[in-house]
């Protein structure tokens, strides 16, 4: 109806019917709400993800409920448990099939860091592999901390670049994916007990 | 359970207790640990005990583990039994009369082989595998003998005594150094 | 960086590279068969050429394998003939770590085995403990009631965790989100009595982490008259729904015998008839005080197993409802020295209860030289946690029998001749947990 008018008013004779913005902010609103994740579920930290699924937390209330089974439709990948040896090529594998934008939540101490198991099975920092944007603590993070670091992952979303891919943008928080040579001496928890 | 001193009169060491016959079952010394049953089977023994152990009742191999013994070679076993670096440990479940039983069998490092029980408890697949994929143990006769549990390209045997816990330091990146 | 998610000699080989026997135990015919079941073997088309066959791979990310399992399967056209899974994908070094930790500490690695239970794998570890120490005659009354409720109670959630993936993965997935909806009742409680929803490390050696608190009694009723009209809601959304069953009965058969040759435990071994609970048949805590009925199948399909579960929430519940009438007063925990720290208001007073606080949390206690083997009921069959002790604060090794690693070794036999859209079914009536599989 107002539409008309456009030609001799300008866009001010719009008034409240439309909303101008920036293009940018408009592709990373609608990414932010409509990010889907990735099952990439491994261990304990699995079952909370998917309790966050569930009736009780409910993600769907942030656009995060489908959970897609193929990386080739989802956007945020949730590391969500151990990382072993032999699970890190099929992890990067996952993560390269994912397609642009996408982003890593990395679920719970033992993804972000290793946590308690600093042993020869488990990668110590699921980062060594993938570039991670949000770590989520915890062992294992309660849903709500789940949800948080979902909105944190949001919000830098809604603040990210549109054009750029991952690798040029230097995402993930400032690490870089590169090999950590074995140390000579062994890391041990506490102490050394049967010498 | 028959005590049978001749089985064991020629390992008779100059220790007092020696004289003392231990107590026996199917010819293999037998101790008790906390009240469970323990049998020490010689090596070459190992898949004739077991096998008269099923027949006895004992249907079901719940468990085979391995120990590493290298830092704790001075442990308490029965006189006749010659501690050595590796342990297969067996337990065995009877469900009718609702019994279990354990074997303790000593392996030698140089040596570390033993038959398998796959064939009489085909449970015992991937447990087998998994004490070679963990002690390097091989077990002759089984069917699949590869690593269950780390990739295929691993090198070491993670839980004997000397191999090290983890290599790789913790990073605290960004932290001043 | 290369990636190669290549396991060699671990993956499922073409036929043409295997030998008659690799062969034979593949296709389940070294197992202790009759002669009739062995005949049935011979249904299937003997040697199929091997372009007519397809060897596909299943996981380790797939969305119904209950983690990270991967499944090879050898399929003529819809039919599965070979089915090999690989695991060690979630391997944890948690026995090499369970060598490092003190007996006090080794809770916390242990909790994290079966994740779906963490009280019984708690339970069992401080059970052998306790055998090794030789106190396991000890343990206050109430330390024993409360774990069996805690212990009960996680069944509870674990076979509601169960019904919600069984539901989910077979296309009920309106299933997941009531299991949920169940679990998470379950789970407050929890996080009420020790601080956690999951990994709770507090059942430990000598009793409990803690006392219940107050108001727990309520908590329990409420999850009590809760849940009755919730699981006659699973009957009907369930049971007795002719796609529930087309797609459960007689899917992923397995004998008493084959069960027994491949030492599965718990629901699997019961859905075949075998009438087996260490609860029963092995008493530990105060099992052999309260009554309770062994739910038995007479198929060992997925339907029996599935039904096993469905009411073993409800011999639990009734197991709960008699713990609540006989829950004695008294201590959580041994009162002795050398494994209890001493209470808290004691530590500010005196300087002894400080410097003995202190030493239990960082040296720990030692415990005497020797072996033990010791067994629980959990959810998905035998749990055994040996541990041997050369005398330290540390175990020399700590080994834990998992359920789930040993069941999981039926898959190849439930599967051979069935059908590829059955696999799912198959896996998720299984119940595997991944964490307790790769350990």
């Amino acid at each position: 109806m107002a539409l008309g008018d456009v030609v001799n008013d300008g866009l001010g004779g719009l008034s409240h019917n439309v909303i101008t913005g920036r293009l940018e902010d408009l592709v990373n609103w609608s990414r932010s709400r409509s990010s889907w994740p990735a099952t990439f579920g491994l261990a304990c930290c699995a079952i909370e993800m998917m309790a966050s699924g569930a009736a009780h937390y409910d993600i769907a209330r942030f656009g995060m409920e489908v959970f897609r089974a193929s990386p080739r439709q989802a956007d945020i990948m949730i590391v969500a448990g151990r990382v072993s040896q032999k699970m890190a090529p099929v992890l990067r594998q996952v993560y390269d099939q994912m397609m642009e934008p996408k982003w890593v939540i990395s679920m719970g101490v033992c993804a972000s860091s290793g946590g308690m198991f600093n042993n020869y099975a488990i990668v110590q920092g699921v980062d060594q592999i993938v570039p991670v944007d949000v770590y989520a603590p915890g062992c294992p993070p309660t849903p709500e901390t789940l949800i948080h670091a979902i909105e944190t992952l949001h919000t830098k979303i809604e603040q990210g670049e549109i054009m750029r891919r991952r690798g040029q943008t230097g995402a993930g928080a400032s690490i870089h994916v590169e090999e950590i040579p074995a140390g000579s001496v062994p890391v041990l928890l506490g102490r050394q007990p049967h010498d | 359970m028959t005590d049978t001193p001749e089985a064991q009169s020629e390992d008779a060491t100059e220790e007092a207790e020696a004289s003392i016959p231990e107590p026996e079952m199917l010819g293999c010394p037998m101790t008790e640990s906390r009240g469970q049953i323990v049998l020490h089977v010689a090596r070459d023994r190992y898949v004739e005990v077991a096998k008269q152990l099923a027949d006895e009742g004992y249907a079901m191999c719940v468990d085979l583990t391995a120990v590493d013994y290298l830092k704790h070679m001075d442990r308490e076993l029965p006189t006749s039994v010659i501690g050595e670096r590796f342990e297969i440990v067996v337990n065995l479940l009877d469900i009718t009369h609702s019994r279990r039983i354990r074997l303790r069998t000593q392996v030698p490092e140089a040596d570390a082989t033993i038959a398998t029980l796959f064939d009489l408890y085909p449970g015992t697949e991937a447990m087998e595998r998994e004490v070679f994929d963990m002690f390097g143990i091989s077990f002759e006769g089984h069917p699949d003998p590869s690593r269950i549990l780390m990739p295929e390209d691993w090198n070491g045997y993670p839980l004997r005594k000397d191999f090290q816990v983890g290599t790789i330091p913790v990073q605290f990146k960004g932290a001043a150094s | 960086m290369t990636m190669i998610a290549d396991e060699g000699a671990q993956e499922l080989r073409p036929r043409s590279e295997l030998t008659a026997r690799e062969l034979l135990r593949e296709v389940g015919s070294v197992l202790r068969l009759s002669e009739a079941e062995a005949a049935k073997l011979g249904d299937l088309p003997e040697d199929p050429d091997e372009d007519q066959t397809m060897i596909i791979n299943m996981g380790p990310s797939h969305p119904s394998t209950h983690g990270v399992l991967r499944l090879m399967l050898e399929l003529q056209g819809e039919t599965v003939l070979r089915c090999k899974p690989i695991i060690g994908y979630l391997h944890t070094g948690m026995e090499k770590t369970g060598e490092q930790l003190t007996f006090m500490q080794g809770g916390t690695n242990v909790t994290r085995m079966d994740y779906a239970s963490p009280l019984n794998n708690e339970l069992v570890f401080s059970m052998a403990t306790e055998k090794l120490l030789g106190i396991d005659g000890d343990i206050p009354e109430r330390a024993q009631w409360m774990r069996m409720l805690l212990s009960e109670l996680n069944r509870m959630s674990s076979h509601l965790l169960f019904m919600a993936t069984n539901g989910m993965d077979l296309g009920a997935v309106s299933m997941m989100i009531y299991g949920w909806r169940e679990r998470e009742e379950v789970l407050r409680f929890f996080q009420k009595v020790t601080g956690l929803r999951m990994n709770h490390n507090f059942v430990r050696p000598g009793g409990l982490a803690a006392d219940l608190p107050p108001g727990w009694r309520d908590d329990v009723l409420r999850i009590l008259d809760l849940l009755p009209e919730r699981l006659e809601e699973y009957d009907i959304l369930m049971t007795g729904q002719p796609i529930w069953r087309e797609r459960l009965q007689g899917v992923g058969v397995i004998t008493p015998n084959e069960a027994l040759a491949l030492g599965a435990t718990g629901p699997i071994l019961r859905s075949t008839g075998v009438e087996w609970d260490l609860r029963r048949h092995d008493p530990y805590l105060r099992y052999d005080e309260v009554e309770f009925d062994i739910i038995v199948g007479s198929y060992g399909d997925a339907f029996d197993r599935y039904a096993i579960r469905l009411n073993e929430i409800r011999e639990s519940m009734r197991i709960v409802r008699q713990i609540l009438d006989r829950m004695p007063e008294g201590d959580y925990r041994i009162q002795d020295k050398k494994v209890t720290p001493p209470p808290r208001a004691r530590i500010d007073e005196s300087m002894e209860a400080l410097i003995h606080h202190f030493k239990i949390f960082t040296e720990g206690f030692k415990v005497p030289e020797g072996e033990v083997y010791v067994a629980i009921e959990s959810p998905r069959g035998e749990i055994g946690c040996y541990i041997a002790s050369d005398g330290s604060p540390t175990p020399y090794r700590m080994h834990v029998r998992a359920p789930s690693f040993v069941n999981i070794q039926c898959l190849p036999h439930m599967m051979r001749g069935g059908l590829v859209a059955d696999a799912v079914a198959v896996i998720s009536s299984v119940d595997p947990v991944l964490g307790e599989v790769d350990r």
